[in-house]
């Protein structure tokens, strides 16, 4: 068949009923303090490995709850465990325990983690 | 009516109080701990939202208190408040003793010690200063460096003590936003070469006029906002400030060098008011402010019958809501002699 030069893209929406939380809601259940973040960007700023590569905590939180869990599989492993995201948190989330318990859940394949 | 109301503290929401309930025909006692009533209003130069000075409401209060019936003592502090059989007996730190039939308490707030969020280096880096050091300056109408230079960069910090479990300050501080607003304005008034950009994890634009304000600041006045809070600050061999942040709409680690930098400091329930507190058994709230007795009916009213609140010893509030809330307390003074006689 020739190609033409058409694809179909993917959609970018957030499906937000089709996609799995099932790794956020294993997260909170185990680490409450993973509920109250409020996206200020704080553990980001000071992330050693975000200063060098596509990682950012806030970022990888937020698609955890949204249920986009592709890029935080993909990226969850270069967080260096090094606990300065906790130190700057003014909201108290215990940021290493929720990069460990995403670790986790991706290992477990928690219902269907992607 | 020769009832004695003692008012503690001489700020916005005391002299108010005092001046009111003098209207009402109550003798007052006005209870100061500094030298000169006005509290926090004498730090403050221009206030939100119209930028009318600061002293201008000074003099209203000023005059509103300024009559026979009530008595000011300045330099007096309040430490101990008991009631016996309905008459309060109130003890100062200086020895003296005072008798009331009714009191409101108006302690205030205190601003919170920049220097305890230690990571933005106030008290290490000469040009990282607080809100009110600002205000300072605007008095002065000059906007300088350690140095005497002029800064080309200003940031803004929100949120310094406030929100912050670190500091143990959950609630929000409620001004500093429409403050940090203001401030940039007027930075860019006084020096028209110099770029602000405002560092805010939300901008809280609640109250009346604030709105347009951030608009305007966006339009007129070319304030930059970038939606991060600053996680660390340090200094360059140049003396340059370098500040550290997510700018989280763009979703990328933001770096940039500044000259100064102005922390928004966040209120705090005042030390006097601590003080009073404990060994009155005044109830306070999780954020250590006066609890009162309910949250939308009893605003004014505290857990000893014929102790009254008004003002910031119960909550962060700007000024308009201060008065509101001191003029408030008036109607629960009549009301507690209405039901004892």
């Amino acid at each position: 068949m020739s190609n033409f030069g058409f694809t179909i893209s993917k959609a970018r929406i957030i499906d937000y009923d089709a996609n799995d939380r099932s790794i956020a809601e294993y997260i909170a259940e185990h680490e409450p303090s993973f509920r109250v973040c409020i996206e200020c960007g704080c553990c980001s700023a000071t992330c050693t490995t975000g200063n060098f590569t596509r990682f950012s905590l806030r970022e990888l939180q937020i698609f955890l709850k949204r249920g986009e869990n592709e890029l935080v599989r993909d990226n969850i492993g270069k967080c260096m465990l090094c606990g300065k995201c906790i130190l700057v948190c003014p909201r108290g989330v215990n940021t290493r325990n929720v990069v460990t318990l995403a670790r986790e859940a991706f290992n477990k394949k928690v219902k269907n983690a992607v | 009516m020769n009832k004695h109301i003692v008012v503690i503290g001489a700020g916005v929401a005391g002299m108010e109080a005092a001046g009111q309930l003098s209207n009402a025909g109550f003798n007052v006692s006005l209870v100061e701990k500094d030298e000169n009533t006005g509290g926090h209003l004498n730090g403050w130069y221009k206030l939100f939202p119209d930028r009318r000075r600061s002293s201008e409401v000074k003099d209203y209060l000023d005059k509103l208190i300024n009559k026979d019936g009530i008595k000011v003592i300045s330099g007096t502090t309040i430490e101990k408040l008991v009631n016996i059989n309905g008459i309060f007996s109130l003890e100062t730190r200086e020895g003296t003793e005072m008798t009331a039939d009714a009191v409101v308490v108006a302690t205030g707030f205190d601003l919170f010690k920049s220097s305890r969020k230690e990571e933005y280096g106030y008290g290490i880096y000469d040009n990282v200063i607080t809100s009110s050091d600002l205000e300072e300056m605007f008095r002065k109408d000059k906007i300088v460096l350690v140095d005497g230079r002029v800064p080309e960069n200003v940031g803004i910090v929100h949120c310094v003590g406030s929100r912050d479990e670190k500091v143990g300050n959950l609630y929000c501080s409620k001004l500093c936003c429409i403050t940090a607003v203001k401030q940039a304005i007027e930075i860019r008034e006084l020096l028209p070469e110099t770029r602000v950009f405002c560092f805010y994890m939300d901008m809280r634009m609640g109250g009346a006029h604030y709105e347009e304000i951030y608009r305007e600041a966006q339009e007129e006045w070319g304030i930059n906002f970038i939606r991060g809070k600053v996680s660390e600050v340090s200094e360059s061999i140049r003396k340059k400030l370098i500040i550290k942040a997510e700018d989280t709409l763009a979703g990328r680690p933001l770096k940039m060098e500044l000259d100064m930098l102005v922390l928004m400091a966040g209120m705090e329930m005042s030390e006097g008011g601590r003080i009073l507190a404990k060994s009155a058994g005044l109830e306070t709230g999780e954020n250590r402010f006066f609890a009162s007795a309910d949250n939308h009916f009893g605003s004014n009213i505290s857990n000893i019958p014929g102790v009254f609140y008004a003002g910031t010893c119960t909550a962060p509030m700007n000024i308009t809501e201060t008065i509101s809330h001191a003029r408030a307390t008036v109607s629960d003074v009549l009301n507690y002699f209405k039901n004892r006689s």
